[in-house]
């Protein structure tokens, strides 16, 4: 009877992961599908077809929204890398004991106050009466004051910002684990810093560079709260859009069908970045 | 300048923080030979070896590799290759591209790196293991592949940092003798660090021996075993009995020593005659020692003693008896003879050891 008791044990123990998949998963998928599979015909009554799917290829404001979206968050998962990379790597490999545990609550501390307390930090930063816009008039460069707030450059620094310890800490723990003896190894036959960094750290890092790049991907694409505030209302994101059809225009209709292509285009891209990386999804996130 | 040094070494030192790692080492490795640097762990042979190779700056002193100074040369451009403690081999790259890394960094064609790739694998005797993963090796075929990918660059001097630590003890033994072979084969100049006597023993045309930074004495095996240069030297290369004692006669270079115990010794001082009084250290092999059932004339034998056999640590043609002289309570470890005489020695008996005073090194105590 031991098969039978581990076997219960076994069920017991996925009974938790299970319930929290259904309920909250997938049971609200399909009724976010259900919803968005129906059209309204007239007051309370609806019919079930593509019609709201539609209504975002013929509108252009839908499908660029959606595009421009698609396109500042993987520019913003590129910035990200950039600018992670070689923190990362200064944490991880030149740095030891202290330094870096100091160095790596530094990334950390500004996680520990919210996302919406952070974003109001960078709007005091850069609106038209900030400390940059004063700084810059104190120091002559500007003669008057200029609003760095509301455009696509103040949502890419606030994109950047929010995401960038996501991508820091997968990528300090991956080259961590690079012996150092590899490193030196290359430069004793004669490797020149560039080459080392392109054949020996930068494949020995892929894994985390793919597992940083897919959670800072979906969490910009996914974000609310920096677009709309730094970016005003011209900040045209796609989440925003949702926002709206759904408590605005009280459209749950379209809203749904909206979640749904945002669902499809993340998963397509993080397939498509995979598949161009030559990784799995089980290597960069099972390690 | 001597024509036929690889690497010289010229008062090369190299401070820490709060300790000197190397104390001003000076020696010449001739073109096409083994030399050993063997030491105890700490001694600062690995800090040596990572100066030679560049990845470490010398405080003061000079390094010269086929004349020219290293000093501000970086460890990429130096002609000097090395052979990691754990191989350092690239995981993330097969066999081929492993071993092609060096001369791809140079700007080689590619038909001609494949060609001198498969040629340096032959030579290893791995031939066509070019497409295979580096975790498909066994330890040894890593341990030739490492070292073909230093040898494909044809390096002036190959460095090795203990290659040998992390095999098992048969793999070992058979790689000690593959590697004396694959130099004799490249005809390189190898520099080989190790704390293993035996590795460096075996291996080695010349030896350093390292303490505290220093070089204790450079010789070759025969003249470390057989000439020890100080206390130090003696009672680390090889196994030895050590005396310490207090100087009671000197007759020439023959010093009688009376030790704690009462026990009376006489011993070979080559390097510097102790006077009487002072305190000194007296070396004896384990194989130095002759066993007898038989009491020795005393007369003629000075160091013959009564013993009893404490223990008998049987290995083979390693066999050795640990005795206990009855008076002192000091202990004896001598070879036993294999030649059936003391095959049945047990626990107990007692026997007669005795040897000759020219094959016991005598040196002043340290601090003196």
């Amino acid at each position: 009877m031991v098969t039978d008791r581990s076997k219960l044990g076994f069920y017991l123990l996925l009974s938790p992961l299970l319930l929290w998949l259904v309920t909250l998963i997938i049971l609200p998928h399909i009724g976010l599908f259900a919803v968005s599979m129906s059209e309204k015909v007239g007051v309370r009554e609806y019919e079930t077809g593509f019609g709201n799917y539609a209504v975002f290829f013929n509108e252009p404001l839908y499908w660029r929204t959606f595009a421009r979206t698609a396109f500042m968050s993987i520019l913003t998962t590129v910035l990200t890398l950039l600018l992670g990379f070689p923190i990362a790597y200064y944490i991880a490999k030149l740095t030891r004991g202290r330094t870096k545990t100091t160095l790596f609550l530094m990334c950390l501390i500004p996680f520990w106050v919210s996302e919406l307390v952070r974003t109001f930090g960078w709007m005091i930063l850069l609106r038209e009466t900030g400390v940059l816009s004063n700084f810059l008039q104190y120091t002559g460069i500007l003669s008057e004051p200029v609003e760095f707030l509301y455009n696509d450059a103040a949502i890419m620094v606030g994109l950047v910002y929010t995401s960038i310890l996501f991508m820091i800490v997968p990528l300090v723990t991956t080259l961590d684990s690079l012996d150092d003896s590899l490193i030196e190894a290359g430069y004793d036959l004669g490797g020149s810093g560039f080459s080392i960094l392109r054949e020996i750290v930068i494949p020995h890092a892929m894994p985390g560079i793919v597992s940083g790049c897919i959670v800072v991907f979906m969490l910009s694409l996914g974000n609310y709260l920096t677009p709309i505030l730094l970016g005003g209302k011209d900040s045209l994101w796609f989440t925003g859009l949702i926002y709206t059809q759904f408590i605005t225009r009280f459209n749950w209709e379209l809203g749904s069908a909206f979640g749904f292509l945002l669902l499809g285009l993340s998963s397509a891209v993080v397939f498509l970045g995979l598949k161009l990386s030559r990784q799995s999804l089980s290597d960069t996130m099972g390690r | 300048m001597t024509s036929t040094a690889d690497l010289v070494c010229r008062d090369l030192t190299k401070d820490f923080k709060d300790f000197r790692a190397v104390d001003h080492v000076s020696f010449e490795v001739p073109q096409g030979s083994f030399f050993s640097i063997l030491g105890p762990s700490g001694c600062g042979k690995t800090t040596l070896l990572r100066m030679i190779a560049g990845f470490q700056f010398p405080t003061s002193g000079d390094l010269l590799i086929k004349g020219k100074s290293m000093i501000d040369v970086g460890p990429n451009k130096r002609p000097v290759s090395m052979v990691f403690q754990h191989l350092a081999l690239f995981p993330m790259m097969d066999i081929g591209k492993n071993i092609g890394f060096g001369l791809r960094q140079r700007g080689v064609p590619a038909a001609e790196i494949k060609q001198r790739v498969g040629r340096v694998l032959e030579r290893v005797g791995l031939p066509g293991i070019e497409n295979r993963q580096v975790s498909q090796l066994s330890g040894g075929q890593k341990q030739r592949v490492a070292i073909a990918r230093c040898m494909v660059l044809e390096p002036d001097v190959l460095l090795l940092d203990e290659p040998l630590g992390a095999l098992d003890l048969k793999l070992r033994e058979h790689m000690k003798i593959e590697l004396k072979a694959l130099q004799a084969e490249f005809n390189t100049t190898f520099v080989y660090i190790t704390h293993d006597q035996s590795e460096a023993l075996v291996m080695s045309d010349n030896i350093a021996v390292m303490n505290k930074g220093q070089f204790d004495q450079i010789g070759t095996a025969k003249e470390l075993y057989y000439e020890p240069a100080n206390a130090f030297v003696a009672g680390f290369v090889g196994d030895a009995n050590r005396f310490e004692g207090k100087v009671t006669a000197v007759n020439g270079q023959i010093v009688t020593i009376e030790t704690e115990g009462g026990g009376v010794q006489q011993a070979h001082a080559s390097a510097k005659v102790p006077s009487i009084g002072q305190r000194a250290q007296a070396f004896v092999r384990p194989e130095a020692i002759e066993l007898s059932k038989t009491p020795f004339a005393s007369a003629t034998h000075p160091n013959a003693s009564a013993q009893i056999v404490d223990s008998v640590l049987f290995n083979g043609a390693n066999s050795v008896a640990i005795l206990r002289d009855p008076k002192s309570g000091e202990t004896l470890q001598a070879a036993l003879p294999q030649t059936g005489e003391f095959l049945g020695l047990g626990k107990g008996e007692a026997i007669h050891a005795n040897w000759n005073a020219g094959q016991a090194r005598c040196f002043v105590a340290e601090g003196q």
